[in-house]
């Protein structure tokens, strides 16, 4: 039924959302925080409705490969994991990067370095807006907040990862993938015919029949040849940048401090922002939903109306590198954030806070 | 109205589950809802919690410094969200395995002996829905209705003909704390 509220876990709304927005292929391996997406895709079974095709793989690295290889015939194919997973998918992303092949991959975010812990951290900020792979490449990150954003970014995922031909990570982490919370899920969309496919993406392996070969690769042996490749992904990145800013503003009006955190950071902010405002200390945020491309022109704006910024995140302090770039020391710039695991209580934060307005 | 409720005992006690059927009622109140697992090896056997947020209004954080209700299953997870609970709130907990009981004076402390109970009606799953009821008794977050309806959703189709069993625990969390 549409348009029913529903009360679900995040990791459980993507495999939801996946089914129900045409997406084609999903291939995954478990992994703690992020094994609902898989168990949701075997028990409603869509390759007896949809046709959407869900395969356990054996590893992370076969999982990004069969993206590879769907993205190439122009399907929406996807992936999901968590932080250690993503980590072993980044030279395929990089592959992909490099192919320009559409695809996306979900990373439900747990503590770190290495294997870490299974609870919930934002430590792959970097990984995922600095191209976790190798050479000059970055991919387009959104970062849903809540369980609604987490079924509405899928078909937006895939929707700009055609548009660009370029990977798409929505970072995510263990708090929004285990909480359950309400959500109307997107209406059933059919999944594009092979005409459809052929149609729209004329680059994609669909079938010479009368054409030159589309090839995909991420290999030319001729340097002036790469170098004009990579001259035209830093084209298409630039156009990212102008484009495709996400970002959302929560009562920065009256301002006098300025929070920027996402994800699940700025939902603990918000409380925090509150109990500020209790407080009497007028404090605003900018929440970026697209952390590549990085709301930079936005938090300039922003940074003139303040006498402060503080960036919070759950890990040692990634985006703020982002922000102080960003304000170009225009404006104080503090960071917040825990590890391992460990999630900021909104008390943690209003002290900080208050430490900058004394 | 916003009540912000964290749920905590040993792994087993039906903690999620509790905090589960909770949400699920608000939400067929027309509610806002949040339900945040502790998630993880706390599940085995080691101290499980949830947070539950039900609300008028829209939710910010799903994870909170301090509540207006804390119901506490045992000893670690007393140490650990007594000082928590804010100032005129709730902490109603079940004296089985407290060695040291909660020692404010500037919230309401309510013993509901619910282990105690469940073993009189001889069965010990009941316990968590017996402390539930204790719980809507005191403060009257959700209605009856829905939490049966809750339990129609959340339960698998071969554990319906448990439903009248919760619906007795219920009312006899109900009655531990209504006698008082």
């Amino acid at each position: 039924m549409d348009n029913e509220i529903l009360l679900m876990k995040g990791n459980e709304a993507i495999a939801h959302a996946a089914i129900r927005c045409g997406c084609d292929g999903y291939f995954g391996y478990p992994i703690t925080p992020q094994s609902e997406v898989l168990e949701t895709l075997a028990a409603e079974k869509p390759w007896e409705t949809t046709g959407m095709v869900v395969v356990q793989a054996e590893s992370e690295v076969a999982s990004i490969n069969m993206v590879y290889g769907g993205g190439a015939v122009g399907k929406r194919v996807m992936t999901s994991s968590s932080s250690p997973g993503v980590a072993l998918m980044q030279e395929g992303i990089a592959y992909m990067a490099g192919a320009e092949l559409p695809g996306l991959i979900v990373n439900v975010q747990r503590g770190g370095p290495g294997l870490g812990t299974i609870q919930p951290s934002q430590g792959d900020y970097f990984q995922s807006t600095r191209g976790g792979g190798n050479g000059d490449y970055y991919v387009i990150v959104l970062a849903p907040a809540s369980v609604q954003e987490m079924a509405d970014f899928v078909e937006l995922s895939f929707e700009l990862a055609f548009k660009y031909r370029t990977p798409v990570i929505m970072l995510s982490d263990g708090v929004i993938g285990q909480m359950m919370e309400k959500v109307v899920l997107p209406p059933f969309k059919p999944r594009r015919t092979d005409d459809e496919v052929r149609q729209q993406c004329p680059w994609a392996a669909t079938g010479m029949r009368g054409r030159k070969k589309n090839i995909m690769t991420s290999l030319e042996l001729e340097p002036t040849a790469m170098e004009e490749h990579n001259l035209h992904l830093q084209r298409k990145y630039q156009e990212i940048r102008e484009k495709e800013v996400r970002c959302e503003e929560l009562q920065t009006e009256d301002a006098e401090y300025l929070i920027v955190a996402f994800g699940s950071a700025s939902r603990i902010a918000q409380k925090a922002i509150e109990q500020c405002r209790e407080k009497g200390i007028r404090v605003g945020m900018l929440r970026p939903i697209t952390l590549w491309p990085f709301p930079t022109g936005k938090l300039q704006g922003l940074a003139q109306k303040v006498k402060g910024i503080l960036c919070v995140e759950i890990n040692a302090g990634q985006m703020v590198e982002d922000v102080r770039l960003a304000v170009n020391g225009s404006v104080p710039v503090c960071h917040y954030g825990r590890m391992g695991g460990i999630v900021p209580a909104p008390d943690e934060i209003v002290n900080e806070i208050e430490k900058m307005t004394d | 109205m916003k009540s912000e409720i964290i749920i905590a005992g040993f792994g087993g006690q039906g903690v999620l589950s509790m905090g589960k059927i909770l949400a699920y009622a608000a939400l067929f109140e027309g509610k806002e809802v949040s339900w945040m697992p502790a998630y993880g090896p706390e599940q085995r056997g080691g101290t499980a919690n949830v947070t539950v947020i039900v609300s008028d209004e829209r939710i910010s954080s799903p994870i909170l410094s301090e509540y207006d209700i804390a119901v506490i299953l045992n000893q670690p997870s007393l140490d650990k969200f007594e000082s928590k609970v804010k100032p005129g709130g709730l902490l109603i907990y079940d004296p089985y395995g407290i060695s040291t009981p909660p020692q404010r004076n500037d919230i309401e402390i309510r013993e509901v002996g619910a282990m105690d109970a469940a073993a009189e009606m001889d069965n010990v799953k009941a316990f968590n829905m017996i402390i539930l009821g204790a719980l809507l008794q005191l403060c009257p977050i959700v209605s009856t209705e829905n939490v049966l309806k809750a339990l129609r959703k959340t339960l698998p189709e071969r554990h319906h003909h448990l439903i009248p069993l919760n619906e007795k625990a219920l009312t006899c969390g109900r009655k531990l704390v209504a006698n008082e």
